[in-house]
C-alpha cells in the first residue's frame, strides 16, 4: 500500500516538474511548432523515401537557424513506415494521438497513403502527402475532395496531358502504350486511354510487363507490327532501362519515337541505357532540370538553392521525389507563419493558397482542387548527349 | 522495313524464348545438381544468379578488372561462396529433416540479399556487352549479340556438366551419391564432399548464367527470388534430378512464355508459365524426363 502510495507521489511529483519545466520554456522562449512526418525512409520504396527525409531535415535545421518561424522553433518527428500501410498506419495515429502534431506530411506512396487518409478526417489534421495518385485527394466514389488532404506530387493525369499535347504538336497519331502492372503503370496506362482521344490520338497497341520482367523484347515487337509512330512506356526504375535498349536493339528507334513516363527522371537511368537512351523524351518537374531553366522562371532560384544545400550537407545529387517533401513542408509552414498553431486555420490557408512558388511548379490550390498544379509543372525533356535537354 | 512481317514476329518470339528459356535451363540445371546429391531444392539458386552478375559488376566497377578476369573471378568467388554456405549452414546440421534444409537455404537467400544490398545497394547495375551491341536481323527479327552469348554459354555449360557427370571419377561419384548414398559411401565414396561440391558446382552454374544475363539485362539485389521460382518451374516441368529435362524444361517455359505474351497477352505471361507447370503435373507428374 505505501509502495503504491510512494510511486503515485513520485509520479506526481515528475508531472508537476515537468509542467513547471515547460512553463518556465514558455517564458524564455516561444513554443515549438510540432509537424508529424511518415516516409518509406528504408525498405522497398526507400528510393522515395530517403531523399524526402533528408529534405525534411535540410528544410528544418535551415529554418531554425534563421529563428524558426515568428520566432517559434519547428521540430518534425519523423516516422519510417517502412513501406508497409500496417507500420504507416500506426505511425499517424501515433503521430496524431501520442505527438499531438500540428499538421502531417507524407506518406510516400499511394498505396500506402489510401490506408491513411481517413485518419486526417477523423482527427481533423491536415495531411499533405508526397505521393501522386489523384484518389488521395478525391474520394473515388463521391467524386468529393477530401477536406484535410493535400498532395503534392502531379498527377499521372498531367503528365499523359503533357505528352499527348507535345505530341500534338509534332503531328502524331498513332500511338502504342506498354505499362508496367504496377499501381503507378495501371494509373498511367487508364490515363493515356482516357486522354488519348482529347489529343486526336489513336492508341494502336497496349502491351504490359510484370514488375520483376527483363526482357520486353516480345511486347516490343508486337508494337514493331503495328503502325505506332511513339510509344509510351509508363513505368519507374530498371524496366524502363530494358524498354530504353531494346528500343534501341530492335531498329524500332529509327521509326518511333519513345516516350518515358516522369519515372525515368533520374540521371542514372540514362547511364545504365548505354547511350541508347539519347532522343527519348519524358515530362520532368523542373527540380530535375534547375540549371537549364531560364534566368526569368519564377522557380529556378529556389531550386537552384535547393541543389545547392542539398548537395553540401549530403554529398549526393538531389531528386524529383526529395522535390515533393519540400513542397509539402514549406505548405505547411508558409500556413504556420501566417495563421499559428491552428490546425483547421492551417487547414484553410493551405486550401486558398494562391501562387506559391515550389519544386514541382507553381501552386494554386482551391477547395476543390487539393493539388494545385496544371501540365505547366511538367517540362518536356529530351536525352541530348547523355544529359536531360530542353525538348522544343 | 517499316514493319514487320507475321513470320519475323513470330521468330522474333522464338528467339527472345530461347533465351529467357536457356537461363532457365541454367537455374534449374543447378537445382538438380543439388536435388541429386541431397534431396534439396535449393531456394537460394536464383540467388546464386544474383551474385554472380553483382560480383562481376562489383570487379569490374570497384576493383577495375578487365571485363574476362572480373567474370572469372566473380565464377570463383561463387564457386567459394557455394562451399561455405554449404559447411556453415548445412553441413552441420547434416541429420536435419529435409524441411529444416529448404528453410535453411531460403535463409541463406535472404542473407545473401541482405548482403548484397549493404555493400552494393539497391540500385540495378548493367555490364558492358561482351561483344558490342550490334544487332543482328536474321529475317526481319532482331538478334542481340549478347543474347548468342548467353545461349552459347548455355550450351557450353550443358556439355561440360554432361561430361564431368558421366566420364568423370568425381562426376560418377557424385551421382552415386544420389542414386544410393549409403552404397556409395560403402564403396568408399566421402558422400559428404559430394555434397560440399554440389553446392560449389551449382552455386558456379547460377553466376556463369548471372554474368552472361547482366550485360543485357541488368541485375540487382533481389532478383535472385523470381529466378528461383521460374527455375523450379523448369526443373519440375523437365523432370526433377534430369540435366537434359532441366534445359528442356527451361525452353518449354521460355518459349512458351514468349509466344504467349506475344500471340495471345502481354500482361497475363506469367499465368501461362503456371498453367503450363500445372498441365504437366497433372498429365505426367514426374516431368518430361522425371523417373517414375
Amino acid at each position: 500500500m505505501s509502495k503504491i502510495f510512494r510511486n503515485g507521489l513520485l509520479i506526481a511529483a515528475t508531472a508537476l516538474f515537468s509542467v513547471l519545466l515547460l512553463a518556465a520554456n514558455g517564458y524564455s522562449k516561444k513554443s515549438t511548432y510540432v509537424l508529424g512526418a511518415d516516409f518509406s525512409i528504408t525498405g522497398r520504396a526507400s528510393f522515395l523515401g530517403d531523399p524526402e527525409a533528408k529534405t525534411v531535415r535540410l528544410l528544418v535545421s535551415e529554418i531554425n537557424a534563421k529563428g524558426g518561424i515568428n520566432g517559434h522553433p519547428l521540430k518534425v518527428i519523423m516516422y519510417d513506415d517502412e513501406g508497409s500501410a500496417t507500420k504507416a498506419r500506426l505511425n499517424f495515429q501515433r503521430l496524431i494521438k501520442q505527438d499531438h502534431v500540428l499538421a502531417l506530411l507524407g506518406p510516400s506512396l499511394s498505396g500506402i497513403s489510401f490506408a491513411v487518409i481517413d485518419l486526417a478526417k477523423r482527427y481533423k489534421t491536415p495531411l499533405v502527402s508526397a505521393a501522386a495518385s489523384d484518389r488521395i485527394i478525391i474520394n473515388p466514389k463521391t467524386g468529393k475532395t477530401r477536406k484535410w488532404v493535400f498532395k503534392t506530387p502531379q498527377s499521372n493525369a498531367l503528365a499523359a496531358e503533357k505528352i499527348f499535347g507535345f505530341m500534338k504538336k509534332r503531328g502524331i497519331k498513332r500511338v502504342a502504350i506498354i505499362t508496367i502492372t504496377t499501381g503507378f503503370g495501371a494509373s498511367g496506362r487508364t490515363q493515356l486511354i482516357k486522354y488519348a482521344p482529347k489529343y486526336g490520338i489513336k492508341i494502336v497497341a497496349d502491351e504490359k510487363y510484370g514488375p520483376k520482367d527483363t526482357d520486353m523484347s516480345v511486347q516490343l515487337t508486337k508494337i514493331k507490327g503495328t503502325n505506332a509512330q511513339a510509344i509510351v512506356n509508363w513505368s519507374i526504375g530498371p524496366s524502363q532501362v530494358i524498354v530504353t535498349r531494346q528500343w534501341k536493339q530492335l531498329g524500332l528507334s529509327k521509326h518511333m519515337l519513345l516516350f518515358q513516363s516522369h519515372g525515368f527522371g533520374d540521371r542514372r537511368n540514362i547511364k545504365l541505357s548505354g547511350g541508347a537512351a539519347e532522343g527519348v523524351y519524358l515530362p520532368l518537374g523542373k527540380v530535375n532540370i534547375g540549371k537549364l531553366l531560364p534566368a526569368s522562371d519564377p522557380q529556378k532560384k529556389p531550386i537552384m538553392a535547393y541543389i545547392r544545400n542539398y548537395e553540401k550537407r549530403y554529398h549526393k545529387p538531389i531528386s524529383s521525389f526529395g522535390g515533393h517533401a519540400y513542397d509539402a513542408l514549406m505548405l505547411v509552414v508558409h500556413a504556420l507563419k501566417a495563421v499559428g498553431p491552428n490546425r483547421a486555420k492551417i487547414r484553410s490557408y493551405i486550401e486558398h493558397t494562391k501562387n506559391y512558388v515550389g519544386m514541382h511548379g507553381i501552386f494554386n490550390f482551391s477547395p476543390t482542387d487539393h493539388n494545385g498544379l496544371t501540365e505547366a509543372a511538367f517540362v518536356m525533356v529530351v536525352v541530348k548527349n547523355g544529359d536531360w535537354a530542353i525538348a522544343k | 522495313m517499316d514493319s514487320i512481317g507475321f513470320g519475323s514476329q513470330l521468330l522474333q518470339y522464338i528467339i527472345t524464348g530461347i533465351t529467357v528459356g536457356s537461363v532457365y535451363g541454367l537455374v534449374a540445371l543447378g537445382f538438380n545438381i543439388i536435388y541429386n546429391s541431397t534431396e534439396i531444392i535449393n531456394l537460394a539458386q536464383g540467388d546464386f544468379v544474383m551474385l554472380g552478375g553483382m560480383s562481376s559488376v562489383f570487379f569490374l566497377t570497384v576493383l577495375h578488372f578487365p571485363l574476362a578476369i572480373s567474370i572469372v573471378l566473380a565464377i570463383l568467388f561463387a564457386f567459394i561462396v557455394g562451399a561455405l554456405l554449404e559447411r556453415i549452414a548445412i553441413w552441420p546440421l547434416k541429420n536435419a529433416n529435409q524441411v529444416t534444409l529448404i528453410l535453411i537455404t531460403l535463409a541463406i537467400s535472404l542473407i545473401l540479399e541482405g548482403a548484397v544490398m549493404l555493400i552494393m545497394g539497391r540500385n540495378s547495375y548493367s555490364m558492358p556487352y561482351f561483344t558490342g551491341s550490334h544487332t543482328i536481323f536474321l529475317f526481319g527479327a532482331a538478334i542481340f549479340p549478347q543474347y548468342i552469348w548467353v545461349i552459347g554459354i548455355s550450351a557450353v555449360t550443358v556439355i561440360l556438366m554432361n561430361y564431368f557427370f558421366n566420364k568423370t571419377v568425381t562426376g560418377k561419384a557424385m551421382k552415386a551419391c544420389s542414386d544410393n548414398p549409403t552404397s556409395a559411401s560403402l564403396m568408399g565414396i566421402p558422400v559428404k564432399r559430394m555434397i560440399l561440391l554440389s553446392f560449389a558446382i551449382s552455386a558456379l552454374i547460377g553466376a556463369i548464367a548471372g554474368a552472361a544475363i547482366t550485360p543485357s539485362l541488368l541485375m540487382e539485389y533481389d532478383r535472385g527470388p523470381m529466378l528461383t521460382i521460374k527455375g523450379f518451374a523448369a526443373a519440375i516441368i523437365g523432370g526433377l534430378g534430369s540435366f537434359g529435362g532441366a534445359i528442356i524444361g527451361g525452353l518449354v517455359l521460355g518459349i512458351s512464355e514468349s509466344l504467349f505474351a506475344g500471340l495471345i497477352s502481354s500482361g497475363y505471361k506469367d499465368a501461362a508459365s503456371l498453367a503450363i507447370l500445372l498441365l504437366i503435373l497433372f498429365i505426367k507428374p514426374s516431368g518430361i524426363f522425371g523417373k517414375k
